[in-house]
């Protein structure tokens, strides 16, 4: 039986351009250019994999974010991605992981309405602006369903269950999940494919609904500021280290003594 | 979130908790590390510090957590708990919160932390700050200042949680040293009571496949030797085994050498790969990709070893040497094999 399935994706700063005011210690969001996280393209590929792995299925891709995020939508799309769906409005704003797994949550009952059912969610293992992970087991509490997180294989794939590989610090686990589920994925997962010129095309033209609050029928005491248990007191440029040293020698045997004796002396060998 | 209630929620949430994660039974080193954190916590606060087992065959180690600063130890015990399952494990937890409710909640940025603790504190209704590392009490209100890097490490966020109880926290592996152990400490044991038939566990563990060919694992090694583009080739990394294993290291890897298939992506350090923070990282021809940086900055003593001495990693490093790694980690690893040769000399002269 096909699958749906929805992909949890966000737009977040490139990584390498994240400019810091020194004075204030908050980012210069204007000098910043956006894209979709790049965690999420694993994920996006590896919903776009499932789908073609068992005919018939449908994959979306649902986001909350200020309005451009729809950019980190249509790149979805044109990753082969089926159909984009837009959380956003003032009320989301300042959203923890709390308040985030609660909005997406509502998100994919909706989508739900909307297809007759979804069956799973994958989210990628983090995003790379807060870095927490937290998203995808939030979404899975919230919705009630079986959560495996830092997935980095689906070896079996059915309408009743998934069968995964979970890395572990030493190895990884063999771990059975009844759908529907929701799990995050790694970068191991796959190699994520490039948009094709038809998806672009696809990306360029689709419609994508945007919900707000009203229209999710959200509890708003659970979303933005207001619904967020955790909130950013205070946010700074981390300490400068210290300035280096640089190990100076002629042979590689006397900077590697010199070195040997700096480490000696910190007792770090 | 509603003040009145959470006032009063406050007010009937007592203690410090920590999570003590195992692993095949036996307890690791983040446990000792949140113990050592949770008990200044606990005195600042003048509360008491508590641990939450979970696993099976454990109970064991409850008098090793109290001889390392537990004043409480929460044993969950049972068969179907030896293996992780989000699920029951944080359903486990939630219903111990709910019956001892703890102010403070703290447990491990492993994996099984970070995946345990975010679908806790939605069910438990409660906020949590990820992979913090710096942990304090706020003076004025009592509440827990948790610092943690975000951005890959460009910028240092404090999170409050004010009006939700317990406050969570996940801890990075490494941000704090080990507890003191105070032999025969006493503690109080407390066996919860696990009725597996109550679970509608929809999860199930099929089995483990062990990959680490007995290496440390890079998250909680206290030195880690890692390998870049560098390398030139997959064979590179012998060397880099080499040096690790004459160091007592775990080895590293940067993402061009995962993504090239010259070494398993559990070794990749870096913002897509895994954070450490070591008290030494050797950063052998890695030229400091912000990438993955992110992934190790705030380790303590940095050493980079690179041809180009204008690389980002030569000049955020501790030290750093100006050369071909293929000769320098070779004379590092004579020199500390002749160091140490000299100190077994020396040793069975004293003995004499």
């Amino acid at each position: 039986m096909p699958l749906n399935i929805v992909v949890c994706v966000k737009l977040t700063p490139s990584t390498a351009n994240i400019e810091i005011d020194p004075a204030t210690g908050s980012l210069r969001r204007e000098k910043m250019s956006f894209a979709i996280n790049p965690f999420d393209e694993y994920a996006v590929e590896e919903g776009v994999r499932l789908k073609e792995r068992i005919p018939g299925s449908w994959v979306g891709a649902l986001s909350l974010g200020a309005p451009d995020s729809e950019a980190a939508l249509r790149e979805s799309i044109a990753r082969g991605v089926d159909e984009a769906f837009l959380i956003s409005g003032p009320a989301f704003e300042g959203s923890d992981t709390f308040a985030t797994g609660y909005a997406l949550a509502m998100g994919i009952k909706k989508i739900a309405q909307i297809k007759g059912r979804v069956d799973l969610v994958i989210c990628a293992k983090q995003t790379n602006d807060s870095d927490t992970g937290q998203v995808g087991p939030a979404v899975a509490a919230w919705l009630g369903w079986p959560g495996i997180s830092f997935v980095k294989k689906v070896e079996e794939v059915s309408d009743k269950f998934l069968r995964l590989h979970r890395m572990m610090e030493d190895g990884y686990d063999v771990i059975e999940a009844d759908l529907p589920a929701v799990i995050a994925v790694l970068k191991e997962i796959n190699e994520p494919r490039l948009a094709s010129l038809k998806g672009k095309m696809a990306a360029k033209k689709a419609a994508i609904p945007r919900w707000g609050a009203a229209e999710l029928g959200v509890d708003e005491s659970k979303i933005g500021r207001r619904g967020s248990p955790c909130a950013v007191a205070q946010q700074a440029a981390p300490p400068a280290r210290p300035q280096g040293h640089r190990i100076q020698g002629g042979s590689p045997q006397e900077k590697a003594k010199q070195l040997v004796e700096k480490l000696q002396e910190l007792k770090l060998i | 979130m509603e003040q009145e209630k959470s006032a009063a929620q406050a007010n009937a949430h007592k203690g410090v908790w920590i999570f003590a994660e195992q692993r095949h039974g036996q307890l690791i080193s983040t446990a000792y590390e949140l113990l050592n954190v949770g008990r200044r916590l606990a005195s600042d606060l003048n509360a008491e510090l508590s641990a939450v087992l979970i696993g099976h065959k454990v109970a064991e180690h409850a008098q090793a957590l109290i001889e390392h600063g537990a004043d409480r130890v929460f044993v969950h015990d049972h068969p179907m708990l030896e293996n992780f399952l989000e699920e029951v494990y944080s359903r486990l937890l939630c219903e111990l919160i709910q019956k001892a409710p703890p102010d403070k909640f703290l447990l491990p940025a492993s994996i099984l932390g970070r995946s345990v603790a975010a679908r806790t504190a939605v069910e438990a209704r409660t906020g949590l700050a990820a992979d913090c590392t710096e942990l304090s009490i706020r003076k004025d209100s009592g509440l827990l200042n948790a610092v943690r890097p975000a951005f890959g490490g460009n910028l240092l966020a404090t999170i409050l949680c004010e009006n939700s109880r317990p406050e969570m926290a996940t801890v990075r592996p490494m941000a704090f040293g080990r507890a003191q152990r105070v032999a025969g400490r006493q503690g109080e044991v407390v066996v919860v009571k696990v009725e597996p038939e109550r679970f509608k566990t929809r999860t199930r563990f099929v089995q483990f496949v062990r990959e680490d060919s007995g290496e440390q694992d890079i998250a909680s090694c206290d030195k880690v030797v890692s390998g870049g583009r560098g390398l030139g080739a997959s064979k590179g990394f012998d060397l880099i085994r080499e040096f690790a294993h004459t160091l007592g290291a775990a080895v590293g890897a940067s993402r061009a050498t995962v993504d090239a298939g010259w070494i398993p992506y559990r070794h990749q350090v870096g913002l897509t790969g895994r954070t450490v923070r070591p008290k030494l990282y050797f950063a052998c021809g890695i030229s400091g990709q912000i990438q993955h940086l992110a992934g190790m900055s705030s380790s303590e003593v940095i050493v980079a070893i690179n041809t180009d001495p204008e690389a980002p990693m030569m000049k955020l490093a501790t030290f750093s040497i100006e050369g071909d790694l293929y000769e320098v980690v070779p004379a590092i690893i004579g020199e500390l094999k002749h160091r140490r040769g000299d100190a077994v000399t020396h040793n069975s002269t004293n003995s004499n």
